[in-house]
This record gives structure tokens, C-alpha cells and sequence, in this order.
């Protein structure tokens, strides 16, 4: 979490190598998954193990909705039978709580579902990738209330099967779904912990400054 | 005193008005002249015989422009096959580097090539493949029309792929597909509609060329399919018949003018409408 | 394709890596072959050139500057000297120009400023842009049988020699091909003139008249000009309607209705019967002229479009 600008979506990127999309990106450091440098790996094999959901919806236009969920294995070339595609579809369908909406339309195209119905397609389709973590860069921004709190219903469920990073500038919805907070300030990471200890007793006077709203 | 002054300018306005609005009509006259005309001296010489045979000697009654159809056919086809693969990748080429030298170069490239007159085309395929093959041919007539193509397609494939927002990429990416899948199963179908849309148009306007045949599909009175010998083409024949002295080729010439700008005119109308409803949401 | 699929069923916070095979194509090939395609066009354009220049060498050694200025065009001697060809060109594409701007800018003005949304407009423009999809040769076609007829009669009216093709007639066809160019780009240039600007005058009391002399066209005037220009562009380098109804003449013009011939229209017409090298090579250079000059005026409007800022 941390105010707008602070540089908490260029971090998150460099997790899944995203801010390599901007030329003349650069990048110091170490980051590991299962003991893994994924600046050792192909930044493709490392995105397919690390997902990421965007602000705002981005289900992919010319595709149904069966093949927006499972539109990583087609686009990469993976071969799955029909029954395999489907079985992947409806399970990550459900994980991400939208199975019931649209297992009648699965071959509709994507556009016709509300903002916050297309989030949640694009958290299944993050999720049928079966990646290790999934990384949410201020999903819920672009979402209406009710929305909002769908998904972060979702993701204290999601909390089982994946590991989760959010990013958000709503330190409410920091402490309502977070096990771990990480507050990040003018490009600094200042302080990580607990999200019991980190919301009732901060180390750091920035981010106690943060949490009783004296800036953000 | 004010009175009269402002009087006056509110004369000169509608006045002015007037003016505007009765030249902007004036000039869409041409249209429904053109239209008139080539309707009413054309129509009636279309029928199935008209489309079917070949044009027949002078003073010989009947004749048709069935080989100036194939041949307008043949050289489209050829055009596209060579104009089409190649200015889509300049396209994708060009919307994928926005700046850069060589982006910028080609950039300046495509822009000149679209302003080269048709008849300079002529002799450029004329110097590159009527001379080496030694005779004229429907290869180097498609081979014109085809560096006619290029620059429109091109442009109508950078202009469509620009208008794709990043969005969509960053998902495809997110996915851990690789960039060429991404700009090819992803970023290239989004933008279909328009790239297609480039493509007819640019068709619609190399179907009516004539100057860039006169010395390369060289026109014929014979229906060929060889693409290594001369080929009819409507645009041809009807500059054939039309300035020839005999008045029946004048009739047909009206002929293959009806057909000529039905096919024109119906690829610019079906063009803006139909591919507006492929057109992609974001 | 060979790969290991992993566990595909997803659970659990750790997955088994998943050891998919790389894609056929990787990155720096595809991008290596984007850019080959950007320098093909790029040689394309260089390969166009230097094929006009070095095929129309022998012409060029031979005459030199004389190639441009003199009035002799006479294959039988193999005297080619193209002033006569410059002078038509030059005469029917400005006379073109004249006609055309008369009809051009109100157009711009009307589907710009005046009626800028609904029907009407967009009939207009469509209209418009049929105008410009009309092929050469059918405008020639309707010139040669339509308009040089009545040409013929203020010919005869006029007591000059009837012929009824000749530079008017050319420059009519002509004016008329090349207006759907000038007013689609003073079109867009005078609906991008801000509006507070307007505003600001018409609360001053002007009227809509006075906006668009004093307001409107001086902001949008080196627009309107590069509409211009570029409509120049394509006039001359137009052929086949121009060959139609020009009358066919390698002698100087000596009136607006004197038949002559343009750089385009002379190549039309005798490329396909040229015997022997200079002959040939002499036409070519035609074509590197035509190739220059429409270059050079295309590429000096765009640039003044460029700066005004005009996209789509």
C-alpha cells in the first residue's frame, strides 16, 4: 500500500518482469520464487508461474468467455482437448466466483459483463495458468462498491490456493483482506510486517502518518 | 449610424452563407452527372453476352469484356498477393516502433510511394520486369498495382494497430505469451476490421488504374490466364474503345464503364459499412 | 511441439514449475524480421529512384539541361527537348488548382464550420470522398463525350478553332478530380480551429462571416494551403483523363484552348511505340521529372500539415 505515485505498481511489476515492456527499464536486485531467481529465468516462464490482474478489466475482445479463461494455454500453443479446456475453464470459473453468472453464456463474448464481472473473468483467466502467486495491481479502482467488495471477498478466499501481492491505495481494503502489509513511500519500501501489528502499532512515524491520513 | 453598418454586415453574412452553400452543392453535381450518364449509356448494353464473350473485331456486332473482367481479376489477385503479406508487416513494423531511425525512415518512405503518379509505377515495372522478361505480362501489370497497394495498406495497418490499447497486450504478456504471439494472435486480430478495410480500399483503387497497365498487362483482345503474357483489364479497354473512332467500341466502352464503377463504388460503400460492424470493442 | 505438461489442475500455492517448451519464434528473430520489412520499403523506394535515374541516363547525358527547355520534341530526329510538355503541365494543373479551390475551400467551410454534425455533412463528405474514388479513366472517358462537346460549342461561339479537347477542357476534368484532396484537409484543419477563439469573437458581436474571414482562415489559412499543395500534387501526376481530353500536341500551347500535352500524357501516349534507346530513355526521364517534382510538393505539404498538428 502506499499514495498514489509512490512506486508501488513499478515494484510489483518487476515481480512478473512487466516493467520490461518500457524500453530503457533497469532493475537492481534479487527476487526469488521457491529458491528460483526469476531474473535467471525466461521472462515468459516466469510470468506463466507469476499472474497478474490489472486495474482495469482487460478480458480480451475477440474471444468468448470459455476462451478468455483459458486463452494462456491457446495462445501459447499448449495442446488441451475440449474436455480438458472445459475442465479448466469451469474450475477456475468457480475459484474466481463467477461460474454461476456465466456457465450459461461461455461462448459469448466477454463484453457484455459488468466492471466487476469482468475482473473476475480476468482473475480466472489469470488463475487457470495455475501460477504460484498472483499479483492484483489496485483491481478494485475501477469497480463500483458492491464490486469492490466481491473481489475482496474473493481474495481472502483465494488466500488458500495462491499466494497473493495487492497493490492498493485503500489502506481499509489493505487491512480488511491482507495477512502481510508492505507500506512503500517515495520509491522506499519503509516498512513490512504483519498486517495485525503493521495497522494498530506501525514502526515507521511515515507510516503512521500514512494510516491517520496526514498525507496519501 | 451604427444601424446601417451592422445592417450591411448581417447582409454580407447571409449573403456569404449563400455563396458557401451553393458552391458545396455545385459541387457534388459531377457525381450525379457522372452517375447519369454512364447509368443511362451504359446499362443498356449489359447483358449476358456482354459478360461472357470476348470483344470482337471491328464492325463484327456482339463482343463482349469477358476477358477484361478475368483480367482485372487476375491482376487484382496478383496485387494483393504481393502488396498484402509485406505491408502488414510494415505496418505492425511501424506501429511497434514509434520512434527510431529506420521506423521513421520507412515512415517518410510510405508517404512518398503513395504520391508517386501512377503512370512513373508503369515505368518502373516496365524497367524491372517487362524489359528482363522480354515481353509484356500480367506478372508485372499485378506487380504495379501492387506497389500501389503497399503504401495504402501499410498505412491502414499502423494507423489500426496504434488505436489498440496497451491493455490488451499487457494481458496477453501477463499470460507469459511470447511477444510475436501476442502481436500475432492477439494485438493483429483486434485490429482486423481496419487492416481489412485498407486492404478493400486499396483494391477499389488500383481496380480502376489504367495508366500503370499501358506498358506492363499491356491490354489484349484474347482471354489469357497465363500471367507470364499480356491481360486485358476493364480500365484498359475502356481507354481503348473510348478513344478508338468506331462508335460501337464506344457502346461497349459505356458498357464496361457501368461495370467498372459499380465494382468501385460498390467496394467504397460496402467497405464503410460492413467493416464498421467488425469493428472491435475495447 | 514437445513439452512436459506440468499438473495442470491448479492448487495449492506452489505449482510444479512448469517446464513448457519456448515458443517457436522468440523475440529478437520476429523483431529482426519486422524491421528487414521496414528496410525493404525503404530499399524500395532507393531501388525506384536509381532505376529512373540510371534508365533515363542516356537521355540525360545526351541533352542535359537542354532536356528542360527545349521546344523541340521530334523523335524522328531524336531532338527531345520537353518544354512544351512542362508548359501544359504546368498550365492545366494551375489552371485545375484555380477552378478547384473555387469549389474546395466553401466545401471546407460548409462541412467544417457551418454544418459540422448530422446527416448533412456526412452526405457531403461521402459524396466527396466518391468523387475521389471515380477512376481516371472514367472522368476521361465522361470528358472526351460530355464536356468536350460543349467546349466545342463556346469554342465555336467564342470564334475560336473547335476542338474541344485542349487545356480547358483538361483543366475542367481535372479541377474536378482533384477537389475531393484540398477540401478534405481544409475540412479537417478549419474543424480544429478551437473553439474558444470563435467564442471570443462572436461575443464580441461579430457575425458568423467575420469569424470565418478574420478568426478561422487566417488560423487554419497554412493548412487550407497544404490542402492546396497537395491537390497540386496529384494534378500533376494525373494521366489518364488528362491523356483523354488534352488534345495529343508536342507543340508549345498557344491559347487556353490550344491542344497540347503533359509530362504524363506524352508518356502515355508514345511510351509503347518508342524505338530505340534515347527515345525511351528520354520518356523515362519524364518520369524521374514527374517523380521529383510531385515528391517534393507532396512531402512540403505533409511537413505544414505535420506542424499544424492534423491526424486522425
Amino acid at each position: 500500500m502506499g499514495p498514489s505515485g509512490c512506486g508501488k505498481t513499478t515494484l510489483i511489476r518487476c515481480i512478473n518482469r512487466m516493467h520490461e515492456l518500457i524500453p530503457d527499464a533497469r532493475v537492481s536486485g534479487k527476487i526469488f520464487l521457491d529458491h528460483e531467481d526469476i531474473y535467471a529465468t525466461d521472462p515468459i516462464i516466469v510470468r506463466r508461474q507469476i499472474g497478474m490482474v490489472f486495474q482495469k478489466p482487460n478480458p480480451f475482445p475477440t474471444m468468448s468467455i470459455h476462451d478468455n479463461v483459458i486463452a494462456g494455454y491457446n495462445l501459447n500453443g499448449i495442446p488441451l482437448t475440449k474436455d480438458e479446456k472445459k475442465k479448466i475453464a469451469e474450475e477456475s470459473l468457480r475459484k474466481a466466483a463467477l461460474w454461476e453468472e456465466v456457465k450459461e453464456s461461455l461462448h459469448r463474448k466477454g463484453t457484455f459483463l459488468s466492471g466487476g464481472q469482468q475482473q473476475r473473468l480476468c482473475i480466472a483467466r489469470a488463475l487457470a495458468m495455475g501460477p504460484a502467486v498472483l499479483l492484483l495491481d489496485e483491481p478494485t479502482s475501477a469497480l463500483d462498491p458492491k464490486a469492490t467488495s466481491h473481489i475482496e471477498e474473493l481474495i481472502v478466499q483465494l488466500k488458500d490456493t495462491v499466494s497473493i501481492i495487492l497493490v492498493t491505495h485503500n489502506m481499509a481494503q489493505a487491512a480488511r483482506v491482507s495477512d502481510f502489509a508492505a507500506f512503500v513511500y517515495l520509491g522506499e519500501l519503509v516498512e513490512f510486517g504483519p498486517s495485525g501489528r503493521m495497522f494498530t502499532a506501525p514502526k515507521d512515524k511515515r507510516t503512521e502518518a500514512y494510516l491517520t491520513g496526514k498525507f496519501g | 449610424m451604427k444601424e446601417p453598418s451592422i445592417r450591411r454586415r448581417i447582409l454580407y453574412d447571409k449573403f456569404f452563407k449563400m455563396i458557401i452553400v451553393l458552391l458545396t452543392f455545385c459541387s457534388i453535381l459531377p457525381m450525379f452527372f457522372i452517375l447519369f450518364f454512364i447509368t443511362s449509356k451504359g446499362i443498356s448494353v449489359i447483358n449476358w453476352r456482354f459478360l461472357t464473350h470476348l470483344p470482337k473485331p471491328v464492325g463484327e456486332m456482339g463482343g463482349g469484356i469477358s476477358n477484361a473482367i478475368i483480367g482485372t481479376l487476375m491482376l487484382i489477385g496478383i496485387s494483393t498477393v504481393f502488396s498484402v503479406p509485406v505491408g502488414i508487416l510494415a505496418g505492425i513494423f511501424l506501429s511497434e516502433n514509434r520512434k527510431g531511425k529506420l521506423a521513421s525512415l520507412t515512415r517518410l518512405c510510405v508517404e512518398t510511394l503513395q504520391g508517386i503518379p501512377s503512370i512513373v509505377i508503369g515505368i518502373i515495372a516496365y524497367i524491372w520486369l517487362v524489359i528482363t522478361m522480354g515481353s509484356f505480362s500480367a506478372l508485372s501489370g499485378g506487380v504495379a498495382l501492387g506497389l500501389m497497394m503497399l503504401p495504402v495498406i501499410i498505412t491502414a495497418t499502423e494507423e489500426t494497430l496504434k488505436l489498440i490499447p496497451e491493455s490488451l497486450r499487457e494481458a496477453s504478456l501477463a499470460l507469459g505469451v511470447s511477444y510475436p504471439r501476442t502481436i500475432l494472435k492477439v494485438i493483429l486480430p483486434a485490429g482486423v476490421s481496419g487492416i481489412v478495410t485498407g486492404i478493400l480500399l486499396s483494391i477499389a483503387r488500383v481496380a480502376g488504374e489504367t495508366a500503370p497497365l499501358l506498358f506492363t498487362a499491356f491490354g489484349s483482345p484474347y482471354m489469357n490466364l497465363n500471367v507470364l503474357k499480356p491481360v486485358n483489364s476493364l480500365p484498359l479497354m475502356i481507354f481503348n474503345y473510348a478513344t478508338s473512332p468506331y462508335p460501337e467500341w464506344h457502346t461497349l466502352a459505356w458498357g464496361a464503364s457501368f461495370i467498372l464503377i459499380v465494382l468501385v463504388l460498390g467496394l467504397n460503400l460496402f467497405t464503410k459499412g460492413v467493416t464498421r460492424r467488425w469493428k472491435v470493442q475495447f | 511441439m514437445n513439452h512436459s505438461r506440468a499438473e495442470v489442475l491448479v492448487l495449492g500455492t506452489k505449482t510444479e514449475t512448469m517446464r513448457w517448451h519456448k515458443p517457436a519464434l522468440s523475440e529478437s528473430s520476429f523483431r529482426r524480421i519486422l524491421s528487414i520489412t521496414g528496410a525493404f520499403v525503404l530499399l524500395l523506394l532507393l531501388a525506384i529512384f536509381f532505376s529512373l535515374v540510371i534508365a533515363s541516363f542516356p537521355a540525360i547525358r545526351n541533352f542535359g539541361v537542354r532536356f528542360l527547355f527545349s521546344a523541340t520534341w521530334d523523335p524522328v530526329r531524336s531532338e527531345f527537348g520537353t518544354f512544351p510538355f512542362l508548359v501544359g503541365t504546368l498550365a492545366t494543373s494551375f489552371l485545375a488548382l484555380l477552378i478547384s479551390v473555387v469549389f474546395s475551400i466553401p466545401i471546407s467551410i460548409f462541412v467544417g464550420e457551418y454544418s459540422a454534425q448530422g446527416s448533412t455533412p456526412a452526405f457531403i463528405k461521402s459524396m466527396i470522398e466518391l468523387l475521389a474514388g471515380v477512376p481516371s479513366v472514367i472522368y476521361g472517358f465522361c470528358g472526351l463525350f460530355l464536356l468536350a462537346p460543349l467546349v466545342r460549342t463556346l469554342e465555336v461561339r467564342l470564334g475560336v478553332a473547335p476542338y474541344g479537347v485542349g487545356i480547358f477542357t483538361a483543366s475542367l476534368v481535372l479541377s474536378i478530380m482533384i477537389i475531393p484532396y484540398s477540401a478534405s484537409i481544409g475540412r479537417e484543419v478549419i474543424s480544429l480551429v478551437p473553439s474558444d477563439l470563435k467564442e471570443a469573437a462572436l461575443s464580441l458581436g461579430a457575425t458568423r462571416f467575420e469569424v470565418i474571414r478574420k478568426v478561422i482562415l487566417p488560423y487554419a489559412g497554412s493548412g487550407i494551403v497544404a490542402g492546396i499543395l497537395l491537390s497540386l500534387g496529384r494534378a500533376l501526376g494525373e494521366t489518364m483523363a488528362v491523356t483523354m481530353v488534352i488534345g495529343n500536341s508536342n507543340f508549345i500551347p498557344k491559347g487556353i484552348f490550344s491542344p497540347a500535352n503533359t509530362l504524363a500524357s506524352v508518356v502515355a501516349n508514345e511510351f509503347t511505340e518508342a524505338t530505340g534507346s534515347l527515345y525511351l530513355a528520354s520518356l523515362i526521364e519524364l518520369g524521374l521529372v514527374l517523380f521529383i517534382v510531385t515528391t517534393l510538393i507532396n512531402l512540403i505539404g505533409k511537413l505544414i500539415i505535420r506542424r499544424m498538428g492534423v491526424g486522425e
